[in-house]
């Protein structure tokens, strides 16, 4: 029998339950508020952001690699491009693409043109350094180290 | 790394309509070994205690897996016998049959192992495996009250899977 073709993260997208964006913009949103009360200062609420997203992670690999039929990525080039094109396709509904790859192919950025989680939001200057997003980069990180690759 | 961690899981007991079931057993391990989950439809015979169960099957797969790769005639590099392959590398075996039973695995790259032990006529479980996967991930990943790496204790996967393997062929 031969193997499924992978499916793309617009068929994907389609077929699961979607979530209203606004409620979730919100929501995250009023997630980063509370961490700044309480916890004040900037780095405790990247650091617990990036827990979060590996807790996420950790658990939205099986659902990526169930839903999304993709084989075993060949070298880090193409992990990147399966997260960026199929990933946050599938999860967010957003296409992101890689750019920057440095000399080795050991590092790039992954941008996101239209992020839903900062529609809506201003940080003000007290908040310099706060990584809005660092849930996303947690995430990343916890659904990596599943399939054994160990980054930063 | 944590392999064999004891799990202390004693096989659930049949379901009570035990005739209709198209398979035997179920076991599912993670990447270290750890039995996430194992259960029985129709199992006569036991020759060992759950723990030494689980831990030869899971020896089993990883001997099966390594030897497989090695013994690929179309595959131009091969490590050193015994040397771990991440999953979904290289070749991977996904059934054997023998007069009794057929045996069939599914692995994914996140290590999850599901192996489905039937009767020898089965055909081919690849997609009925791909399917239980995806029953896994509804109702045990998504699952806020269940820490993964721990055995799953889950009502709902229970039932939809008794549901399920009772229509495969």
């Amino acid at each position: 029998m031969p193997a499924a073709a992978p499916r793309s993260g617009d068929a994907i997208f389609a077929s699961v339950e979607h979530v209203n964006a606004e409620l979730f913009t919100l929501t995250y949103g009023a997630i980063v508020r509370q961490l700044l009360t309480d916890l004040e200062e900037v780095d405790e609420v990247n650091k617990q952001l990036d827990q979060m997203g590996y807790n996420i992670g950790i658990r939205l690999i099986d659902e990526f690699l169930a839903k999304a039929n993709v084989s075993r990525c060949v070298d880090f080039k193409e992990t990147a491009e399966t997260i960026a094109k199929v990933g946050f396709k599938m999860f967010l509904g957003v296409t992101a693409s890689v750019t920057n790859w440095d000399a080795d192919g050991t590092c790039c950025s992954i941008v996101l043109e239209d992020n839903p989680l900062v529609d809506f939001v201003e940080l003000p200057d007290t908040c310099q350094g706060l990584y809005y997003c660092n849930v996303l980069s947690g995430v990343i990180r916890g659904a990596l180290e599943m399939v054994s690759v160990h980054e930063d | 790394m944590q392999f064999f961690g004891g799990s202390d899981i004693s096989p659930s007991p049949p379901a009570p309509t035990a005739s209709g079931h198209n398979a035997h057993m179920m076991y599912m391990f993670n990447r270290n070994g750890v039995c996430l989950f194992y259960r029985e439809w129709n199992r006569p015979l036991r020759t060992l205690n759950p723990q030494q169960d689980h831990k030869l099957m899971f020896g089993l797969l990883f001997s099966l897996k390594s030897l497989t790769a090695k013994m690929d005639p179309t595959s131009a590099e091969k490590g050193n016998l015994g040397v771990p392959q991440l999953p979904g590398q290289g070749c991977s075996f996904h059934s054997f049959r023998t007069n009794t039973y057929k045996l069939s695995f599914m692995e994914s790259p996140s290590g999850i192992k599901i192996i489905l032990v039937t009767h020898p006529r089965t055909g081919d479980l690849r997609e009925a495996l791909k399917y239980i996967y995806n029953l896994y991930v509804e109702y045990v990943a998504k699952n806020p009250v269940y820490a993964p790496g721990t055995p799953i204790k889950c009502e709902l996967f229970n039932t939809n899977l008794d549901q399920y393997v009772r229509s495969i062929s």
